[in-house]
């Protein structure tokens, strides 16, 4: 029984980090980038919706708001590829990472400008209340954080393989200049996945400040979200989803049966080991040049 | 305007262009020798602060400017130096020998390190380099019975043949010591750059395709980098522990890796001068910034993330508009300067390039 217990809350937090891989995959997969600002863009969702439900700030219906959050976060998205980003059209990926490092910095400073940097927690109907199930007890926010993952994971996998649009994203991060022979607006695609992924990340947003409170800092999770899209292989929704969801078990059961020291490097451990066999992660897609 | 008329191969990887550089060179050291007694202690101080972090910036833009592998781990290394040098010196080595060691561990170590990480590129590599500087802070504190974990540690008086060396109590002396750490590795670094070696580091950074077709072996030339740009890291390591006095597993944290990736940014990858440049920026920011908050919001009101928030600002603003950094802007000024009134506009454009994947090639 303890075990189940142990997997099914670590379940529910690997969820949230399959939620920001998710993101960041959906940008590697469109852009060739890694938007490492992601953990941050959650966080920013998170303080958004919280501002809008919250009885102190805007006080709107949490139904309402929830949607809203979203569509603010994707405008959010699309602006910032269009103004800041597309500045660094189609140059090397370093310069990128390190731009979107610097935009976490100032992002989390913007936050806890706003909102300060004591934590909040979001008055969620998602928060109230525990299923119990034959002696597993499971927040309701664990179920919906579960159950909404695991469809936006399908819903966006289906969006890129299914769809016109998602196949000129696939197109335009492999090769740019083909990509506008064939008539893709390549720029504008990059800004659609920017805003996807900022609607990703509000969803991330909000139900991770359902779980639980939430400061400026609450975006540093995005290194361990690193550790699940890279078990995952960067560039596969379905495989950020299984790394997410491996790195929340280890952590419970290494908390549970390691020594204190230990059990916090568990998941990076498991990175590096990963990274080490397997470099390109367990859904492997990349191929080395032949010279 | 100057002309370099060049006649023989030696002209061309000679350590300076024309007699008018050494000059140049010549009085700068000759300024920074009379520093200590031009500024008082606490100026003193701070220029010592920026001497460390250009080694430590120089130790980056060796792997990171010179052979194009983004790192993000620096942090790890300059702690492994810090701490093999403290704790060789409490085993009784005296610091001439210990010191130098403590460069060459983290240099070892770095090559261990690099053997399976270096397999990866681009993103990946940042990433086990970000996963290298979390699990640094933990294993420190796990190996507590050399490290002292959580209550750190103190570095010892340095004492080199009974002249003794003290960041407080005599803060000239200790900048001497930096500022000749600090000319050591600049000479190395500039003597690399002229070498095969450092040639093939570039070749790997502008093509690695290119680089193995002209006969550069890259897991190997990517091992040297990251070996040797460990072991300067190393020493600066060990000196910003003298200089702090005092520390522990969050001395070396992963803001510090960020912070040193983006001041060699914001410096001007791929050059010496860069690594100095922005060594300037990361020491001076902090105090500039408190001294016009204290003037605009007044003293005592406390505004957490300032700092990082300010410093991530100027380094978009860079990467958006001066992508070459503080040097590159340099070099645009002194170009104009040196071509009045022929400098065009359009001399220094960014060539229009389209990314492809790295995964489906």
């Amino acid at each position: 029984m303890e075990v189940l217990q142990l997997l099914v809350s670590g379940l529910a937090n690997g969820c949230v980090y399959g939620l920001i891989a998710l993101g960041f995959v959906l940008i590697y997969k469109a852009t060739e980038a890694v938007n490492f600002a992601q953990g941050d863009f959650m966080m920013i969702g998170a303080f958004v919706s919280l501002g809008l439900t919250n009885a102190e700030y805007m006080h709107l219906p949490f139904w309402i708001a929830a949607p809203l959050t979203i569509s603010i976060m994707a405008v959010f998205g699309y602006l910032l590829d269009l103004f800041v980003l597309r500045h660094l059209f189609g140059q090397n990926q370093t310069a990128v990472v390190i731009l979107t490092i610097a935009m976490g910095f100032v992002l989390r400073f913007v936050a806890g400008l706003i909102w300060g940097h004591e934590p909040q927690t979001l008055e969620s109907p998602l928060a109230l209340g525990d299923l119990h199930i034959g002696g597993v007890v499971l927040g309701m926010a664990d179920v919906a954080v579960i159950v909404v993952t695991f469809l936006l994971t399908w819903f966006l996998y289906q969006f890129f393989q299914r769809t016109k649009l998602g196949l000129a994203m696939q197109a335009a991060s492999q090769n740019q200049m083909a990509a506008y022979f064939m008539g893709i607006p390549v720029k504008r695609v990059q800004g659609l996945i920017w805003g996807l992924s900022g609607a990703t990340a509000a969803v991330a947003g909000i139900l991770f400040a359902s779980k639980g409170a939430i400061d400026p800092n609450a975006g540093l999770l995005g290194i361990k979200a690193f550790a699940a899209a890279v078990i995952g292989g960067f560039g596969s929704l379905p495989g950020a989803l299984a790394g997410g969801l491996i790195v929340g078990v280890i952590e419970p059961f290494a908390a549970r049966y390691f020594a204190a020291g230990y059990s916090q490097i568990a998941p990076y451990a498991l990175l590096l080991a990963v990274l080490v066999f397997r470099p390109h992660g367990l859904f492997s897609q990349v191929r080395v040049k032949k010279v | 305007m100057r002309i370099h008329f060049k006649t023989s191969y030696q002209h061309d990887i000679r350590l300076f262009p024309d007699r008018w550089t050494f000059m140049v060179y010549g009085a700068l050291m000759v300024l920074a020798f009379a520093l200590p007694y031009l500024l008082d202690e606490f100026y003193l101080g701070e220029v010592t602060n920026v001497l460390i972090w250009a080694i430590a910036g120089l130790g980056l833009m060796l792997l990171t400017g010179q052979t194009g592998q983004a790192s993000l781990g620096h942090a790890a290394f300059l702690a492994i130096g810090c701490y093999a040098n403290t704790i060789l010196i409490e085993q009784g080595v005296p610091f001439i020998i210990a010191f130098p060691l403590a460069g060459i561990i983290t240099g070892f170590v770095g090559l261990l390190i690099a053997i399976p990480v270096l397999r990866l590129h681009g993103i990946y590599l940042a990433i086990a380099t970000i996963a290298l500087s979390v699990l640094a802070d933990d294993i420190i504190v796990l190996t507590e019975p050399w490290s002292g974990g959580v209550s750190g540690k103190f570095p010892e008086m340095i004492s080199i043949f009974g002249f003794e060396i003290e960041r407080w109590t005599m803060p000239g002396r200790f900048y001497y010591l930096v500022l000749v750490v600090t000319i050591i590795c600049t000479l190395f670094y500039r003597n690399l750059l002229r070498s095969p070696l450092g040639r093939a580091f570039a070749a790997v950074r502008d093509s690695e395709v290119s680089a193995t077709a002209m006969g550069v072996h890259i897991a190997r030339t990517k091992g040297k980098a990251f070996g040797l740009s460990c072991m300067i890291t190393g020493w600066a390591g060990a000196l910003m522990g003298y200089y702090a006095g005092t520390f522990n597993n969050e001395t070396f944290s992963l803001v510090i890796s960020i912070t040193l990736l983006m001041m060699i940014v914001i410096g001007g990858l791929g050059s010496i001068h860069g690594a100095f440049f922005g060594a300037i920026v990361v020491a001076f920011l902090p105090q500039a910034l408190s001294i016009l908050k204290d003037n605009v919001v007044g003293s005592g009101v406390a505004i957490p993330g300032l700092e990082t928030g300010v410093f991530g600002m100027i380094l978009i603003l860079f990467i958006l508009f001066e992508p070459m950094g503080i040097y590159g802007r340099w070099l645009k000024i002194r170009t104009w300067f040196e071509l009045f009134p022929f400098a065009r506009k359009d001399m220094f454009r960014r060539q229009k390039s389209y990314l492809k994947t790295e995964r489906l090639r």
